[in-house]
């Protein structure tokens, strides 16, 4: 079943005006302000769908930028995302595709600096809820249903074992797991789907681990 | 975990507790939190509907324009006496609209299920709020009740007018008000499946065609109507009259429905109300000719 808890139904508390356009697009801005660590210097943003058509007057441009720069969906700056992020030198772009994506939903976000730079395929399913189909050109198959972590690491031995351990200390159980790799010993990614609520005390210690580059919850 | 709306009844029944019971005990399994902490959250929740109201009921405007007043204009008019329906359910309409002109206006609100459909469960809660007298915990557990129904037509449906049209929002967030005002009101867990049952058959194929693509126009008044229709329909399941249609199988059919709609008709902006000549007109003013001849 995807819908589990009360608060998805009864939630969430958000700036409005469209929890799937607005407070969805929001948390798909967040994952990928986590899981890129910082503030983006550019934002390449494209919009499907439903999002392509209405983007505008839903204020899901406002949202997903909103969340790059980590504002959450009761956050209220919201409103003004477009004017701060402007401010503070960031290049954002956004563009409406016409191909028809799976989910009306969908966006794609491209963004970097001189460091680096991180793509995400990110879809918003109704009600502010949100799943991750596409990563760095990896393809996700995470339910939605679950809490779900998504780590970026090196390739390196005992990193994978190292995560596990971690969350079998704090007496979550792994349900699905996806490890995948771009070229031997470079950049990896782990997305791993549990049965327990994630903490923020749990995420800081993974955080803290050997070869781990960064770490986003999906779903608490 | 209840499945749908039959196992849900019956699991109240069963142990002779109210369905926001049911609610509670399972959001503390499957969250693993203690039942302070969800009832706390909750609480949280119905402080930021009671604050979203009263911000509306002081006059807000949204961006465009398009809405905003329209919950102050009800009070006044209430206040005049002279009204043809009844208070209470004049009442839920201006909160309802309240609600929903503080969203259009990108203020914050809570979703119920969805940050369109937010008007109709806080509307009448507050609307009832004078007759019936609720402590804060009847009040909280009025949200449970509505969120345990709303589960299960998220899980057996949509809860998203992009995916089934206005009558996955509007329509489910009625039968949701329909179901927890019986309950507050003393209704039994079968009765309240039926007020859901009643609320959500006539909010059956109400399409989602936003104007311009903005939550304003029509969803305002569809909320301010979404209340209305909830009262009423838990005040036929209190009178003690049913659905010939099971609750199970209105949901089904409200699934069944949106997944035939075209995709005009779900919140692409394409189709209805946002199709007709001062729908266009709008979007045209608001974004400039190119998004109007989509």
């Amino acid at each position: 079943m995807k819908y589990k808890s009360v608060f998805d139904i009864i939630g969430p508390v958000m700036v409005g005006p469209s929890s799937s356009h607005t407070a969805g697009a929001v948390r798909i801005g967040l994952v990928a302000r986590k899981l890129f660590g910082r503030k983006p210097a550019w934002a390449r943003i494209s919009f499907y769908g439903s999002f392509a058509e209405t983007y505008r007057g839903h204020g899901t441009d406002v949202a997903i930028v909103a969340g790059l720069l980590g504002f959450d969906t009761f956050d209220e700056r919201l409103p003004n995302a477009l004017e701060i992020v402007r401010a503070e030198g960031v290049d954002v772009l956004f563009s409406a595709e016409e191909a028809i994506p799976h989910h009306p939903n969908t966006a794609r976000l491209h963004i970097g600096d001189e460091k680096g730079e991180l793509e995400l395929v990110g879809i918003s399913i109704g009600g502010g809820k949100i799943e991750i189909v596409e990563l760095n050109g990896f393809a996700l198959k995470l339910s939605g249903h679950h809490p779900a972590l998504l780590i970026m690491h090196n390739d390196r031995y005992g990193t994978i074992g190292a995560v596990a351990s971690v969350l079998a200390k704090h007496k979550i159980n792994i349900g699905h797991m996806e490890v995948s790799r771009k070229e031997k010993g470079k950049e990896a990614l782990m997305a791993i789907e549990v049965d327990q609520p994630l903490t923020d005390d749990l995420i800081q210690e993974l955080e803290q681990l050997p070869n781990i580059i960064q770490v986003a919850k999906l779903i608490d | 975990m209840f499945r749908n709306v039959a196992e849900l009844v019956a699991l109240a029944e069963k142990d002779n507790v109210k369905i926001a019971e049911v609610m509670i005990r399972q959001e503390v399994e499957v969250s693993g939190r203690s039942r302070e902490e969800v009832i706390a959250q909750m609480d949280h929740h119905l402080a930021v509907m009671e604050r979203a109201v009263e911000k509306g009921l002081q006059g807000v405007a949204s961006r465009s324009g398009l809405t905003g007043g329209d919950a102050v204009r009800m009070q006044r008019y209430i206040e005049n006496g002279r009204f043809l329906s009844g208070e209470t359910i004049l009442d839920a309409v201006s909160k309802a609209m309240a609600t929903n002109e503080v969203n259009a206006a990108m203020g914050v609100i809570c979703a119920t299920p969805t940050a369109g459909a937010a008007g109709v469960v806080p509307g009448t809660l507050f609307a009832v709020k004078e007759k019936l007298r609720p402590t804060r915990m009847e009040m909280i557990e009025f949200l449970f009740t509505a969120g345990a129904f709303g589960c299960v037509v998220a899980n057996n449906a949509s809860i998203s007018g992009a995916a089934g049209g206005c009558q996955a929002e509007v329509g489910s967030a009625a039968g949701m008000a329909a179901a927890a005002l019986v309950e507050l009101a003393g209704g039994t867990p079968s009765q309240a499946a039926e007020a859901m049952a009643i609320a959500l058959k006539n909010m059956l194929g109400l399409v989602c065609d936003p104007v311009a693509g903005l939550v304003e126009v029509p969803c305002v008044k569809r909320n301010a109507m979404g209340a209305a229709n909830a009262m009423i329909a838990a005040d036929m399941a209190l009178a003690g009259i049913k659905s010939r249609i099971p609750c199970d199988e209105v949901i089904e059919a409200m699934y069944r429905i949106g997944a035939a709609m075209p995709v005009a008709f779900k919140e692409t902006a394409q189709g209805g109300l946002a199709a007709t000549p001062t729908g266009r007109a709008i979007a045209a003013r608001i974004f400039g000719a190119s998004a109007a001849s989509k």
